[in-house]
């Protein structure tokens, strides 16, 4: 009897009410409407718009994905991926040092960021394990840290106390390496986009093909889902078939207008693309595994977790080394489709770019899933592109626009992260 | 005898002891390097009064128990609008600044901390974007906001310049109020008196009955609030205090340097100001008045001494800025991994 009412309860409040999933949501529909208000706004053609954020989202795509993880273990948003990043970039100044080019120069790249990162990882989790519960600042704080002694080296220390033959990396006075090193004279840049590239909308036709077989797959063999998720599961596949539709309409007919007929045209780097999928999977998979229940339990409380036998520390300095390890690989990833290393700078606003990106997906600090990721990159980049001209358009000045990119950076993060604290404080006067 | 010393290194802190051995070793260094000595001196003084009250904006923050204050990017930018209005208004003068940005400040200062009372535990990190946003923010009205005085927009185009000076209304007021020189060590007379009046002020304020009531609420709040006191509004009263003192802070900053800078120059100045009092030996709960004096001066007379000695040492590139990058973080982490571990 009691069982029955407990199920009845269940089913209520699984009911999806349309105000609870607007006010759940409410960052990313304000969010799409901003975007498509200002790609409105700035009279970009569409052709331009889309071809710019598929670069842009194969470019960001795998650093943002690199903040799962020490989410899912309780500590926060990784603002120190940053210092993933300068790994990435320590390695390819010394592959360009060496002049090992194309695609094994990146290969090689990758092997050397990886001890690097592990190294810098372990660091950073040593010291977040000393500051519990004030992860995030310490992170951000330790990227600036980070970024002097990055500094000291690169500028101070090359060619003084690291032995280094002058070449046209360094400055000119022998110490010290360039602001910008061209990564295209030394065959790094588009290593990996450049090997093979397919039409975008291939990649959609494929990738919507995919969920609606993974779905129906679902429907099939998995008996107990609730009747929420079945519905879930309904309008996904619905979703995808529209997409499907969509997709073979522009890859094989002309009825679409030109300007949408021409998205035809649009490539995406297959390799990339393939890696971004691979490290979703990863996500996933991870939850799969011991070492993933560790994640989230020490993620959802860290003294039970600890009752539980679980080395809490050991299992969040992972976490830390994980993500910096991905993010010096995101970074190399994202400067290979640059094609320029700005040597000071090009790691500096990586955090806060990533972060917002994943916020403005609807993630939270305790909760982010892959989906938010992608769907966040994509949003955050839309606005980044076209509020400069939308600034333009409508306050016929397009500094305003470049501000109020800033604006939405800091402030999605502030808005969330102090969100994020309102609901702890409410939770611990409970 | 190592453990009467250990006993003193405990009592001091060891970063403090660091700092402050550099500090006396470049100060030796410059000596032997030939470097004009009395100038040095003459701009550890300045410098010392020009970031003396953005610094000491961090005492009440702390004693109150909201933390260093990471927004004090919205105190300055009280502070940076009261300067404006002032010219806009062709007041010219460095106390009618003040007059109108302290109740900008307290405004902003008083919803902040509204904000700061919900989310307990976390401020300094919301705090740090609190203030990011609002310097963003700021950006876009110092384009849009209708000012119209020669001196503060551009010829061509829209908006405010990205510095204006204060050549013709209150540059170096302060400094040049009864300055003289000893040797050729100029003292900035009115500079300092300004400076150590606002220590003054605000330690006759932490003797006052609130002040007292603030602190207790800062270092207790359980026992605080068992004994009557509204925890929450004295919070609020040290957000207040704090973000007034940062609009004040930016005013004698800026009349020391002759020019206000708009746009994102007050992006990070939270992080110097932090990092100052703490290596005064304030830590993220604690704090005294004499921390924020001895941590402005060691902190600032590290970074003036340390650019001209380490150019004379190693010739190229901003080994300074650099070195200022990796003390000031430093130290805040160091603070920080004595807060954490809940």
């Amino acid at each position: 009897m009691e069982l029955k009412e407990q199920e009845k309860k269940i089913v209520i409040e699984e009911k999806v009410d349309p105000k609870k999933f607007l006010i759940k949501h409410s960052v990313t529909i304000l969010f799409v409407i901003i975007s498509i208000a200002a790609v409105y706004i700035s009279e970009l053609p569409v052709f331009f718009v889309v071809n710019s954020i598929i670069t842009r989202v194969t470019r960001n795509a795998f650093l943002v994905l690199a903040l799962l993880i020490p989410v899912m273990s309780g500590m926060g948003l990784n603002f120190s991926i940053t210092i993933g990043a300068m790994a990435g970039q320590f390695a390819i100044i010394i592959v360009t040092y060496f002049g090992i080019t194309g695609l094994w120069g990146f290969v090689l790249c990758a092997l050397i960021a990886l001890p690097l990162a592990i190294i810098f990882g372990f660091f950073v989790g040593a010291l977040l394990n000393q500051t519990k519960g004030q992860e995030m600042i310490t992170g951000m704080i330790s990227s600036f840290f980070a970024n002097g002694i990055y500094q000291l080296i690169l500028l101070f220390m090359v060619g003084t106390l690291i032995p280094m033959k002058m070449n046209d990396m360094m400055l000119s006075s022998g110490v010290g390496i360039r602001n910008t090193v061209d990564m295209k004279k030394a065959g790094l840049s588009y290593a990996v986009d450049s090997i093979h590239e397919i039409p975008l909308f291939t990649l959609v036709l494929v990738v919507s093909v995919g969920f609606i077989l993974f779905n129906i797959f679902k429907l099939k063999t998995a008996k107990h889902d609730s009747s929420l998720k079945v519905k879930k599961r309904y309008v996904n596949i619905a979703f995808n078939s529209l997409v499907f539709i969509f997709g073979l309409l522009i890859s094989f007919t002309e009825m679409l207008p030109r300007n949408i007929q021409m998205l035809e045209k649009i490539t995406v780097p297959t390799v990339t693309s393939l890696l971004i999928i691979a490290l979703c999977f990863f996500n996933v998979l991870i939850t799969k595994t011991k070492l993933g229940q560790d994640f989230r339990t020490v993620g959802q409380n860290r003294h039970i977790a600890e009752i539980a036998g679980i080395h809490v520390n050991k299992v969040r300095m992972l976490a830390i080394i994980i993500s910096t390890v991905l993010a010096s690989w995101g970074q190399l990833l994202f400067l290979q489709n640059m094609g320029v290393l700005n040597t000071y700078g090009s790691h500096v606003q990586i955090a806060l770019f990533s972060i917002a990106a994943l916020l403005i997906g609807g993630a939270s600090a305790s909760k982010a899933t892959i989906s938010q990721a992608l769907l966040g990159v994509v949003l955050f980049h839309t606005l980044f592109l076209v509020s400069p001209m939308a600034g333009k358009n409508l306050f016929d000045d397009p500094m305003i626009g470049e501000f109020f990119r800033a604006f939405i950076a800091y402030g999605v993060i502030g808005v969330s992260l102090g969100l994020h604290a309102w609901r702890k404080t409410i939770k611990g006067q409970v | 005898m190592p453990e009467v010393i250990k006993d003193y290194t405990r009592k001091i802190g060891l970063p403090r002891i660091i700092i402050a051995a550099t500090f006396v070793f470049l100060f030796i260094l410059a000596f032997f390097v030939n470097l004009p000595v009395a100038m040095l001196v003459s701009n550890i003084i300045r410098r010392f009064g020009m970031y003396g009250v953005l610094v000491l904006a961090m005492v009440p923050a702390i004693q109150s128990g909201i933390g260093p204050n990471f927004a004090l990017p919205l105190g300055i930018v009280a502070g940076i609008l009261g300067a404006l209005i002032s010219i806009e208004l062709a007041l010219n003068s460095f106390w009618w600044a003040l007059i109108i940005a302290i109740p900008i400040a307290t405004v902003v200062g008083y919803f902040y901390g509204k904000l700061l009372n919900r989310i307990k535990g976390s401020e300094m990190l919301v705090a740090t974007y609190t203030g990011f946003s609002v310097v963003s923010f700021m950006s876009i009205m110092w384009i849009l906001l209708p000012f119209s005085s020669k001196e503060m927009v551009w010829p061509i185009g829209r908006g405010l310049r990205v510095t204006v000076s204060l050549e013709s209304s209150f540059g170096n007021v302060l400094n040049d109020f009864l300055g003289f020189n000893i040797g050729e060590v100029y003292i900035p007379t009115g500079l300092l008196l300004f400076f150590f009046g606002m220590c003054f002020l605000v330690w006759v304020f932490s003797k006052s009955k609130s002040g007292v009531a603030m602190k207790a609420s800062g270092d207790n709040p359980k026992f605080a609030t068992a004994s009557g006191i509204e925890v929450n509004s004295y919070r609020i009263l040290g957000t207040i205090l704090s973000t007034v003192l940062g609009a004040v802070g930016i005013l004698v900053y800026a009349q020391s340097y002759n020019f206000v800078q708009l746009y994102t120059a007050p992006l990070m100045m939270a992080f110097p100001a932090v990092a100052a009092i703490l290596i005064g030996g304030a830590s993220a709960n604690k704090v005294k008045i004499s921390h924020a004096i001895i941590g402005v001066f060691l902190f600032q007379g590290l970074l003036t001494i340390a650019l001209p000695v380490a150019s004379q040492v190693f010739a190229y590139g901003n080994i300074a800025g650099v070195l200022r990058m990796i003390v000031q973080n430093g130290i805040i982490l160091y603070a920080l991994t004595k807060v954490g571990g809940e």
